[in-house]
C-alpha cells in the first residue's frame, strides 16, 4: 500500500487511474449488457406490437373493432393467430372493401411485410392462435406428393376440384383456384380456414399432411407440371371438355361442310 | 290410294329433264319444277393442264397420308413413353401422346380431303334426277298375297286341330318364363345390407387423414374432419365397399349454435358426426362451409343445415343427413354409441 502511496504524484499515475477505471467500466458492461439487450428484443417486441396496433387502428379497427372484439361487421380476432393475419392481409383479402356481398375476393395487397408482421404481432398478442409457418413447414423437403394427392381428394377436392382450380358454391360463395398461390399462403389456409373454409388443424391433419398436400398441388399446378393429355381447357373437368367437343368441335366440322360445298368447282366462263 | 287414283290435274308438272331446259313458274302454275339448271363445265373439264394438276394434287394429299401413317409408326416405335415436350401454347405435354394424335389426325384428314377434292374436280358433274316411283305394289300382286295368306291358313287347320293350336300357344307363353327365372342370378337380395353399416356401440372414431383415433380436443370450432370405424384398413378387401355406406363426417359447432335438440344430444360438446353419403343419390357430400355451417352436394346441390339436424334446406335429397350419437370412452377418445339409426344413403322402396 505505501509503495502504491509513495507512486501517487508519478506522472504515469493518472493513465494507470484512467485505464483502471475502463477496465471496471468494461467488465460492468460486460455482466450487465445481456440483460440490457433481452430488455432491448421486449422493448423492440412491444415496439412491433406498438406499431401493429396503430396500423389495426387505421385499417381493421372500424370492422373488427377497437380492441378486436368483433363487430355486426366483422369477426372477433381475439385468437386466431399471426397465421390468419399474414393470410388475410397478404392475399389482400383484408381490409375488405365490404362486409357485404357473398364473399370476400383476393386482391392487390397493399401493405409491406413488416407492417403485416406488426398486425399479426398485435392480432398474436390478443390471444393464442396459429403462428405463421416457417419454409421447413411448407417446403418441399420431405414431401410425399402422391400421399398429398390422396389427401388432397380426401379433404379438399370437394371444393377445390381434383387439381385445385377451384369450383362453385352456394349463393355465389366459391371455392378459389389453388393455382399461383404461394405454399405459405395455402399451408396458413388450411391452417385457420378463412371465410368459409374449414379449417384442418394439425391434431387432425399433421404438418407432414400439409406438406404432401403442398407438394401434391405443385405437381400438378406448377409452371412446369406435365399434361399428357394435351390442351387442359382449365382442368375443370368433364363439362368443359364437352362443352368444347360440342361446341368447336362439331362447329369446325359443319363449318368445313359448308365451305367445301360453297364453294364452287365451276369455271366462270366457259 | 295408289298414284293411278290421282287426278291428272294434281299431279306435279312433269319434269323436264333436259338439261338447260328451265321453266319458271307463272300465273297458272306458280310451283312449277324449274328442272335442273344448265350444266356448266368446270376448269378441269375444259383445260387438261388443270385436270393433271387436280390430279397431282389429289395424289399429294394421299402421299402425305401415306406418311403420316408411316410417321405414326415410327413415333409409336421410337418415342419413349414418358418423353415431355413443351409446345406452345398447351405447355409441357407428352410427346408421343402428340406426335401420335398429329399423325394420326393428318393421314385421316389428307383421306378425307383427297377424296372431295377429287370428286369435285376431277368426278363427273352431271347432276342425274332419279324419279321417284310409287311406293304401293301393284292391284294383282296384293290379291296374289292374300290369296296365298289365306290358303295357308286354311292348309294348316289350326281353326280345326284346336288341340294343337292350344298346346302351341301354352308352349310359346311358357317359353320366356326361362329368361325370367335367369332373372335371379342379379342377386341374391340386399337382405338387410342398407340398413346397417360397420359402425357399432364403443368403435372408435379413426381419423382418415394420420389413421389415429380421434380425442375430443384434436377438433376446433370450424375445422371438418373425415372419419372411418377403428378396424376398418384400406387395404381390407372390402374396404371401398364398407366405406361407402360408413364414411363420417366431422364437424364442431358451439353447442349454442346448434339449434336442433336431438342432434346436440347426440354430439359430443358440439362434435358432430354426420354420415358422408347423401340421401338423394349417394354422392360423397362434404362441400361444408363452417360459417353458414351448410354442406353442398357436388352432384345435385343438395343443401344440409348442419346445426339443424342436417335438414335438407335446398336441393332434391328426401332426407336430413343421418346422423351416429357419439361419446367419448374412458381414454379420452371418441367413440360411436351404436350404428346409425336410419340407412344411410339414398332411399329405396322398403326404407320406409
Amino acid at each position: 500500500m505505501k509503495k502504491l502511496s509513495a507512486r501517487r504524484r508519478h506522472p504515469l499515475a493518472a493513465l494507470v487511474v484512467l485505464l483502471l477505471a475502463l477496465a471496471c467500466t468494461g467488465g460492468l458492461y460486460a455482466v450487465f449488457a445481456p440483460a440490457d439487450k433481452a430488455q432491448a428484443d421486449e422493448t423492440a417486441q412491444s415496439l412491433t406490437i406498438e406499431e401493429g396496433k396503430k396500423l389495426y387502428t387505421v385499417g381493421c379497427a372500424s370492422c373488427h373493432g377497437t380492441g378486436g372484439q368483433g363487430t355486426s361487421d366483422g369477426p372477433s380476432l381475439v385468437g386466431v393467430g399471426a397465421a390468419a393475419v399474414d393470410f388475410q392481409v397478404s392475399t389482400g383479402r383484408m381490409p375488405a372493401a365490404t362486409s357485404q356481398g357473398a364473399q370476400i375476393p383476393r386482391k392487390k395487397n397493399i401493405y409491406s411485410q413488416a407492417e403485416i408482421d406488426q398486425l399479426a404481432a398485435y392480432i398474436a398478442s390478443l390471444g393464442a392462435g396459429p403462428a405463421v409457418p416457417t419454409e421447413a413447414q411448407y417446403g418441399p423437403e420431405g414431401a410425399d406428393a402422391a400421399k398429398g394427392g390422396e389427401l388432397f381428394r380426401n379433404n379438399c377436392a370437394q371444393c377445390h376440384n381434383f387439381t385445385g382450380k377451384g369450383g362453385a358454391l352456394t349463393h355465389g360463395k366459391y371455392a378459389p383456384s389453388l393455382e399461383g398461390v404461394t405454399p405459405k399462403h395455402i399451408y396458413e389456409a388450411m391452417l385457420t380456414g378463412p371465410q368459409n373454409m374449414p379449417s384442418f388443424p394439425d391434431s387432425t391433419m399433421s404438418e407432414q399432411n400439409k406438406k404432401d398436400i403442398i407438394a401434391y398441388l405443385n405437381a400438378v399446378n406448377g409452371d412446369e407440371t406435365e399434361s399428357p393429355g394435351g390442351l387442359e381447357l382449365g382442368g375443370l373437368g368433364p363439362v368443359s371438355e364437352g362443352l368444347f367437343a360440342w361446341v368447336f368441335g362439331l362447329g369446325a366440322l359443319i363449318a368445313v361442310a359448308v365451305w367445301v360445298a360453297a364453294r364452287t368447282a365451276k369455271a366462270k366462263k366457259s | 290410294m295408289s298414284s293411278q287414283d290421282i287426278p291428272e290435274e294434281n299431279l306435279p308438272a312433269a319434269q323436264d329433264t333436259s338439261h338447260g331446259a328451265v321453266k319458271l313458274a307463272d300465273e297458272q302454275n306458280p310451283f312449277a319444277d324449274p328442272g335442273l339448271p344448265p350444266h356448266e363445265p368446270r376448269v378441269q373439264d375444259i383445260d387438261e393442264r388443270a385436270a393433271k394438276r387436280s390430279e397431282r394434287a389429289v395424289a399429294l394429299l394421299f402421299t402425305v397420308s401415306m406418311l403420316a401413317t408411316v410417321g405414326f409408326i415410327a413415333s409409336y416405335v421410337t418415342i419413349p413413353v414418358d418423353r415431355s415436350v413443351y409446345i406452345w401454347p398447351i405447355g409441357h405435354i407428352s410427346a408421343l401422346n402428340f406426335a401420335l394424335g398429329m399423325t394420326l389426325g393428318l393421314a385421316l384428314f389428307c383421306i378425307g380431303a383427297g377424296a372431295v377434292h377429287w370428286a369435285r374436280t376431277l368426278m363427273s358433274d352431271h347432276e342425274l334426277a332419279d324419279e321417284r316411283h310409287p311406293i304401293e305394289a301393284a292391284p294383282e300382286v296384293r290379291a296374289k298375297v292374300m290369296d296365298d295368306f289365306r290358303q295357308g291358313a286354311k292348309e294348316s287347320a289350326l281353326g280345326r286341330r284346336k288341340l294343337i293350336r292350344n298346346t302351341m300357344f301354352g308352349a310359346l307363353a311358357l317359353f320366356p318364363l326361362s329368361g325370367v327365372v335367369l332373372l335371379r342370378d342379379l342377386g341374391p337380395l340386399p337382405g338387410t345390407k342398407l340398413r346397417h353399416t360397420l359402425w357399432s356401440k364403443g368403435k372408435l372414431l379413426v381419423n382418415m387423414n394420420t389413421n389415429e383415433p380421434l380425442r375430443p380436443s384434436d377438433l376446433i370450432v370450424g375445422s371438418l374432419t373425415f372419419a372411418k370405424p377403428e378396424g376398418l384398413e384400406e387395404h381390407d378387401h372390402d374396404f371401398q365397399t364398407e366405406i361407402a355406406k360408413a364414411a363420417l363426417m366431422l364437424v364442431r359447432i358451439k353447442p349454442d349454435d346448434i339449434k336442433d335438440k336431438r342432434s346436440l344430444e347426440w354430439s359430443h360438446e358440439g362434435i358432430l358426426a354426420y354420415s358422408k353419403i347423401c340421401t338423394h343419390v349417394g354422392c360423397p357430400i362434404s362441400l361444408y362451409e363452417q360459417q353458414t355451417h351448410h354442406a353442398l352436394c357436388p352432384c345435385h346441390q343438395s343443401t344440409f343445415d348442419l346445426s339443424d339436424g342436417a335438414k335438407v334446406i335446398f336441393g332434391p335429397a328426401g332426407h336430413p343427413l343421418p346422423q351416429l350419437r357419439i361419446g367419448v370412452n374412458d381414454e379420452g377418445y371418441l367413440e360411436a354409441l351404436g350404428d346409425f339409426d336410419e340407412p344411410v344413403g339414398p332411399a329405396f322402396w322398403e326404407r320406409g
